[in-house]
């Protein structure tokens, strides 16, 4: 790099724009970004095209910040051409780096959700069954959608990434120190999270004792002890499985964690780990006892596998009789 | 390190594997997969020509990982782990895959399929060697004071074996005395000798032996430790009786007013008082007061027994004590529970007056019971002119037990025999299999046929005092199918006895909880081995013998008894046990202190540092049973032998493709 300002892109795939709104959240930090870096591509704040994107030299922008998961043709086209314009390329963010809420989707199917979508949902209107498609003659010419994909994808499993970035959004002290990172050059080994490699019960000052639970509550069923850990009140909290790196804030004032910030180093299944350490507190001498424990958690699937689903070990449903299926031309398997 | 040299050894194991797995193609395939040098197939790996082999391979090759695949670890890890450490390489760098249990054996008939089968499992182990990492086992010394809780035949038999040696034994007891079921029978089988006359010398010799502390009407609470260093807490329940001055003179339970039906000793048939001594041979001798029922910790008043005793024994005001105890071993010898009758409605026992159990019969027939030997009907005077036996009462029942209670057919030739002694009546036993199996228990058998008791073969329906002609009016009529001359049959009689089966104890499994031994499907405690370990359990230095390991007989309790005191008494003569090497331990840098694994561990091996917020893993106290390892949320729980990357690498091993030797997923 001469003496020019890194050149820094912000881009949003499949995602909910929170993250966009967290880097706007570092306040007057932010000043210090726009006069480190030379803001080369920020859609979501500045006007510019891909064309723009299109025209870089391969390698010219130095850090891509790149948040959202990948769910369409869209999102995989921008992932690539960033990667290859990108230096450095950050999944920022728990869609990007895990799949997040978008990637909840894998628990379902992309005819299912079209179905739901445009048929059976109580306020759709469809008589004629209309569903998207990539390509549509209308009178004045071909319109032209990005395919939506049956599974979704985070940023490592369409390109290699250099670094990751959790959070829900990431906090702005996150970011801070991955701003730091990057601008005094001290990065972590490529291929790293970062943060730190402890969970967030490292940062809750909740006193933890054994745990044992009977039941579980909702949010709204108790008012839990402000000094005591809130799964041993039988509070959903992923924290014992999570980095941390969030200052413990949900904990901290009374409600569970609930996993954004991803699994530790070396953990291949965030939501198995979550599921392994909850199943562990229940106190149950049969099965049937533990099953009724685990029926007063609603939506387990939701709560263990929500920002970790596509990078887990189940990735996503399992599609038809189970049987490997022919890879399409958009990377999915089964069919297109 | 450098790269890594794997040396392979697939078993013929003559048959048992060639019949069906083709081994020698298994052989010849191995060595294509990464980092085999050397792969052979060999006859008998576990011959010391296989076991030299390897030595020779190792030092020739230069090996730095084995991988055999032959039978079941359980057999042979250890001969071929030794083999290893043989050759210089530390034993731990070796695996081993089963092809035998998990491949000839369970497809015999498809010779493709288990050849593949073998295959992916010899891959699976060659993926997974690489990644071992030398261990070293940890050598503990060994306390020689043991622990045995229960004070049935099994329990004193093991305690005396251990005291006899020269060394200290803590006998615990639940009950107010030692001697368990057998001090309530009256004869044995089959030799007819008087129950007490055999048992009292030995509970007076476990009461009084000097190298033995009698705990009774005590229990265990907590079991902290590992072998050769238990702590173990025990409550000793308040006698409110001292026991420094006590004399068992007896004025106390004569002059109590209160008179209860006791449900224990007597099955119900007899009375106790308030304050009590179970039987007169108890030991300890002393009493105990029942202060559910005594009437002054009833009202405030009464005190009588503390007006009679002659030494002033008698302490109101005695509380539960805890003692501490530190042992090297402890026997478990909890013995069992006798099945309800009542939960076979169709029997009518409680319902049906003259319907007894066995254990009922016991406390008739025997001399110091009730009736003082006389077998009368419930109304205690009739004697009964017919007697039927009903067998397998909740035992071989897949409503009830599944399992053969074992001492049923011959306590029941027993009961018959006694019945025609002491009555003359006519008995009926009412049998599904008569299984008479041990020393002179056939002989016993034909004994009784001998005596003119009828055996009618057939499980009994039903047990009903609603008569259907004359000659049943004012009898209990037994309901049963006779299968050997194919005809419904109503048998009606006097007396009916329940040879009820016998039961794990109802709080069996929080037992074995405390002292880190499972249960079975049958919920009787889990040996080590079935054939080979009998009276080991998988928790090193605690030891089973007796009923609490399954149903049994008194000779069966006494040699198990006896084998326990042996293996314990091997352990303290040896001073110190080296401790397998697999186990568990938290990375205390990454640990943040959740407390998930704390009460994960059915060892109790793991502790929470307060001070530094974090777990730790007692290494002598784990058995690397991995649930820590697999609860730990942030995987920072590490278990050595069972590490992530061995499992992952076994994982990725087993999805080779066996037919193109190419992986048909990428690795994770």
């Amino acid at each position: 790099m001469s003496n020019q300002k890194p050149k820094l892109a912000l881009y949003w795939a499949s995602s909910c724009g929170g993250c966009e709104i967290a880097v706007l959240g570092l306040h007057e930090k932010i000043l210090n970004v726009a006069e480190a870096f030379d803001i080369v591509f920020w859609p979501c704040v500045m006007d510019f095209k891909y064309a723009d994107v299109e025209a870089m030299e391969d390698g010219e922008i130095d850090v891509c910040l790149f948040n959202g998961a990948i769910r369409n043709d869209e999102n995989a086209h921008m992932a690539h051409l960033l990667r290859q314009k990108s230096k450095v390329l950050v999944a920022f963010g728990a869609c990007s780096y895990g799949g997040s809420m978008p990637g909840l989707a894998n628990f379902s199917d992309r005819e299912a959700m079209f179905q739901w979508i445009y048929a059976d949902s109580p306020s759709t209107i469809n008589p004629d069954g209309i569903v998207p498609q990539k390509r549509t003659d209308v009178p004045e010419g071909e319109l032209r959608l990005p395919g939506f994909w049956n599974t979704v994808k985070t940023l490592a499993q369409v390109v290699p990434v250099d670094y990751f970035l959790p959070g829900c959004p990431p906090e702005a002290s996150s970011i801070e120190i991955a701003v730091n990172a990057i601008v005094s050059g001290e990065l972590p080994p490529p291929g790293s999270v970062i943060g730190p490699d402890v969970t967030v019960c490292d940062e809750c000052p909740r006193k933890k004792s054994e745990k044992k639970i009977k039941r579980f509550y909702r949010p709204q069923e108790i008012i839990p002890d402000p000094d005591i850990c809130l799964l041993e009140q039988g509070l959903f909290c992923a924290g014992i499985a999570t980095r941390s790196g969030c200052g413990a804030k949900c904990p901290q004032v009374g409600f569970g964690c609930r996993g954004c910030y991803g699994p530790n180093e070396g953990v291949l299944d965030h939501g198995a780990k979550i599921l392994t350490g909850i199943a562990s507190v229940i106190d149950a001498m049969t099965a049937e006892e533990a099953e009724a424990i685990f029926d007063t958690l609603p939506d387990p699937a939701g709560y263990f596998y929500r920002f970790h689903l596509p990078d887990s070990l189940l990735r996503r449903k399992a599609r038809g009789n189970g049987k490997r299926q022919p890879v399409s031309e958009t990377g999915q398997r089964g069919p297109a | 390190m450098s790269e890594p040299r794997v040396g392979v050894y697939v078993c013929h194991c003559g048959h048992n594997i060639a019949g069906t797995v083709d081994v020698e193609h298994v052989a010849e395939w191995a060595m294509g997969l990464p980092n085999v040098v050397v792969s052979r197939d060999n006859k008998f790996m576990c011959a010391s020509t296989g076991q030299e082999q390897v030595e020779q391979d190792i030092k020739e090759f230069d090996l730095t990982h084995v991988v055999v695949a032959s039978c079941s670890p359980h057999m042979h890890e250890k001969t071929f782990r030794n083999a290893c450490a043989r050759a210089g390489l530390n034993p731990y760098m070796f695996e081993m895959a089963n092809i035998r249990e998990h491949a000839s054996w369970v497809h015999p008939n498809d010779r493709d399929g288990a050849t593949n089968k073998a295959k992916a499992l010899v891959s699976a182990a060659v993926h997974r060697v690489v990644h071992h990492q030398p261990l070293e086992p940890m050598v503990v010394s060994i306390r020689p004071e043991t622990l045995v809780v229960g004070g049935g035949i099994a329990g004193i038999q093991a305690a005396l074996e251990i005291a006899d040696a020269g060394y200290h034994v803590y006998l615990v007891e639940r009950e107010p005395s030692i001697g368990g079921h057998m001090a309530m029978f009256d004869k044995t089988f089959p030799t007819l000798d008087c129950s007490a006359c055999i048992l009292t010398p030995k509970m007076f010799d476990a009461g009084g032996h000097p190298n033995i502390t009698l705990l009774s009407y005590s229990e265990v609470e907590r079991v902290d430790g590992y072998v050769g260093n238990f702590t173990v807490q025990v409550r000793k329940k308040a006698r409110k009786v001292d026991q420094d001055l006590c004399t068992g003179c007896g004025s106390c339970w004569d002059k109590c007013p209160i008179r209860i039906v006791d449900t224990v000793f007597e099955a119900g048939l007899g009375y106790r008082k308030a304050i009590y001594r179970p039987f007169p041979q108890a030991v300890p001798k002393y009493p105990v007061i029942d202060v559910e029922n005594c009437t002054y910790f009833k009202t405030g008043k009464c005190r009588m027994c503390e007006k009679v005793c002659p030494t002033n024994a008698i302490r109101f005001d005695m509380e539960d004590e805890i003692v501490e105890l530190e042992v090297g071993n402890i026997i478990l010898a909890t013995g069992f529970k006798l099945f309800d009758a009542r939960r076979i409605p169709q029997y009518g026992y409680g319902r049906l007056e003259n319907v007894f159990t066995s254990l009922e019969f016991e406390r008739l027939t025997n001399a110091a019971g009730p009736t003082e030997g006389k077998i009368v009907l419930r109304d205690g005077e009739t004697t009964p002119k017919t007697v039927a036996i009903i067998h397998c009462v909740g035992s071989r029942d897949r409503n009830f037990n599944t399992h053969c209670s074992a001492i049923c057919c011959m306590s029941s030739l027993k009961f018959a025999h006694l019945v025609m002694e002491k009555t003359g009546a006519q008995v009926y036993n009412f049998y599904i299999d008569m299984r008479p199996i041990h020393k002179g228990y056939e002989e016993f058998y034909h004994r009784i046929m001998e005596e003119g008791a009828q055996f009618v073969r057939g499980k009994v329906s039903e047990i009903t005092g609603v008569a259907r002609s004359p000659e049943e009016d004012g009898k209990v009529i037994v309901v049963c199918e006779d299968t050997l001359i194919g005809h419904q049959r109503r048998v009606p009689v006097d007396m009916v006895i329940l040879a009820a089966g016998l039961e794990p104890r109802a709080d069996a499994q929080a037992v074995g909880y405390l002292f880190g031994v499972g249960c079975g499907d049958t919920g009787f405690f889990t040996e080590r081995h079935p054939k080979l370990d009998p009276v080991a359990t998988v928790t090193e230095g605690v030891f089973i013998a007796g009923a609490c390991q399954g149903a049994k007989d008194i000779p069966d309790s006494v040699a198990q008894g006896a084998a326990a005191a042996a293996r314990v008494l091997g352990t303290i003569s040896r001073r110190e046990v080296s401790l397998e090497p697999i186990r568990a331990s938290i990375d205390e840098e990454r640990c943040s202190g959740c407390r998930i694994c704390n009460n994960m561990c059915p060892y109790h091996a793991i502790d929470f540092i307060e001070e530094k917020g974090v777990s730790r893993v007692n290494p002598a106290l784990c058995k690397g049973c991995g649930t820590c390892v697999a609860a730990c949320p942030s995987q920072v729980i590490s278990g050595a032998h069972f590490t992530f990357d061995q499992l992952m690498a076994e994982i990725d091993g087993i999805l080779v493709d066996v037919l193109s030797d190419r992986p048909i997923v990428e690795a994770v």
